[in-house]
């Protein structure tokens, strides 16, 4: 479970998160939604302390991870994997050596056991006979994945993804969003999920928080999204022509 | 008041970079490949500029000191000891600082806009020590041998050189290289390449680290690092010269 309590966060005087507090349940797929630019990356940075807050609590299982040494914080750090909005692969190592990476780093595990769990990551992201390319050799949406892989390598007790299927085709969206979900419950992680796709809200939406303008704008599940009266979400949520449609049928629907 | 802001933080820095590796086989393979990246792909330039530089030393001590007065014997003298004293150490540093620096510059400035440093952070990976201490290691082990390359690919450049100009002959340029040999100033010069050589890799680490942006402030810092470099070589070579030389 990681809790924040009312968390600012700003740059050269420009308030990009205000005042923002909520709950992050352990074993719930917990999603970010919000518009681009309202501040949904910045605040996974910070609930991770890649970014200093200048106000507020960040409780990962009540550790104030703002008030950790730095060699606390490397050991808290060794149980999160994350994915960054750009995949950020090592460049300089191709695809199953980037999986591995955490493995060699902090495990005492075999290298023939290495091996097999970087196949059995790669074989759950749904990529084969990728192992020896290189980031820059692969597509964006294959980035992703491999990212991915590499983020749950070591079993994470937190996951944090920032927009883990922006750029993947509908097919293969559902299935990262499938495989999240399934860890999520399997291990009993607590995981972060920032997303525009909704989508991902309908299908893993445990717990929603949406943000806007670095405000938090509504909190709920992925039922109640659809009925909310909250203008802005609604605004969020009901943005494609098709989505409006629908509401509208529906609306006329229990109007009649 | 920005440079005091800048010494403080590329000290902090160095605290990081120095502190106990995580896992020493790693950081050892790490270590061989930028020795190999960093150093022996640095070999053949290192040995073409020192023959030409080795030559036009020569030509020149040649063409300027054809005196009867004066002693062939100067010749070889002078190329050996220039090339000790400032070429094979300050000059060939300060190329290594365009050709390595900006390397280094780079990478770890790409590698901190693509969010590869944060990713190693959030691993729980010292990111600083982990990319920043091999290339230390690297170029700090590899200068004085590139120095020694850079003497002996020197003075055959001379030899090579010299003969041509009809001034010298062999014979004597091979005396001159043999006359007054001063240990000393080889030392110095070691001592020297190995300073060279950690501002070599540090200050441009130093600034790709730093880098805050996209790939547009990636290149500003690779010149912004090479320029810093260079000055610094500069001045620490004349800081040492006064230490060593009083
Ligand atoms: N390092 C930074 N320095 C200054 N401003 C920043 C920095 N990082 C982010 N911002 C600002 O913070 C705001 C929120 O950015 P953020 O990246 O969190 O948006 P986002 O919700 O993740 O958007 P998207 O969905 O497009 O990824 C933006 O206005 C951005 O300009
Ligand atoms: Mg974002």
């Amino acid at each position: 479970m990681i809790e924040i309590k009312n968390i600012r966060k700003s740059f050269e005087n420009r308030e990009i998160l205000k005042d923002i507090s909520t709950v992050f349940e352990k074993g719930k797929t917990n999603l970010i939604i919000g518009q681009s630019g309202s501040g949904k990356t910045v605040l996974l940075k910070s609930i991770v302390r890649l970014l200093e807050v200048e106000e507020g609590e960040i409780l990962f299982d009540g550790r104030d991870i703002r008030k950790m040494s730095f060699s606390v914080l490397k050991k808290l750090r060794q149980e999160m994997g994350m994915v960054f909005q750009g995949g950020a692969l090592f460049d300089s190592m191709n695809v199953a050596e980037n999986v591995r990476f955490p493995m060699d780093m902090f495990t005492k595990m075999t290298n023939g056991e290495k091996n097999m769990h970087v196949d059995f990551c790669l074989d759950r992201v749904n990529i084969k006979g990728a192992h020896h390319l290189f980031p820059s050799e692969i597509s964006g949406g294959m980035r992703k994945r491999v990212a991915i892989a590499r983020a749950i390598a070591l079993n994470p007790k937190y996951l944090f993804c920032d927009e883990p299927n922006s750029g993947l085709d509908p097919v293969t969206s559902i299935l990262i969003d499938n495989l999240i979900k399934e860890i999520t419950v399997e291990f009993d992680i607590t995981t972060l999920i920032n997303t525009h796709d909704m989508n991902s809200v309908m299908e893993i939406g445990d717990n929603i928080l949406f943000i806007s303008e670095g405000e938090k704008g509504w909190e709920g599940n992925s039922t109640q999204v659809l009925f909310t009266r909250n203008k802005k979400l609604n605004e969020f949520v009901f943005a494609s022509p098709l989505s409006k449609r629908i509401r509208e049928l529906k609306q006329r629907e229990d109007d009649e | 008041m920005r440079i005091f802001n800048e010494i403080g933080s590329y000290f902090l820095l160095m605290f990081r970079v120095f502190s106990k590796p995580e896992k020493g086989r790693i950081y050892w393979r790490q270590l061989l490949l930028e020795i190999e990246k960093l150093g022996i792909q640095s070999i053949g330039i290192v040995a073409i500029i020192s023959v030409f530089m080795g030559g036009i030393i020569t030509l020149q001590l040649t063409y300027n000191m054809s005196n009867p007065l004066m002693p062939t014997y100067l010749i070889g003298l002078g190329n050996r000891d220039t090339l000790i004293l400032e070429f094979s150490c300050t000059v060939l540093s300060l190329m290594l600082a365009g050709k390595v620096g900006s390397n280094i510059a780079s990478e770890i400035g790409s590698m901190q806009v693509t969010e590869q440093i944060d990713s190693l952070e959030l691993m729980g990976v010292n990111s600083a020590s982990f990319l920043i201490l091999p290339k230390i290691i690297a170029v700090v082990f590899i200068s004085p041998i590139l120095f020694v390359l850079s003497v002996f690919c020197g003075i055959i450049g001379g030899l090579i050189a010299g003969p041509i100009s009809g001034i010298v002959t062999v014979a004597q340029y091979m005396d001159g290289i043999k006359t007054m040999f001063v240990p000393f100033y080889v030392g110095f010069s070691i001592i020297k390449t190995l300073v060279f050589g950690f501002l070599i890799a540090s200050v441009p680490a130093y600034w790709g680290y730093n880098v805050q942006g996209g790939a547009l402030e990636v290149g500003h810092a690779s010149t912004r690092a090479v320029v810093n470099t260079s000055i610094l070589i500069l001045f620490f070579d004349l800081i040492l010269t006064q230490l060593l030389f009083k």
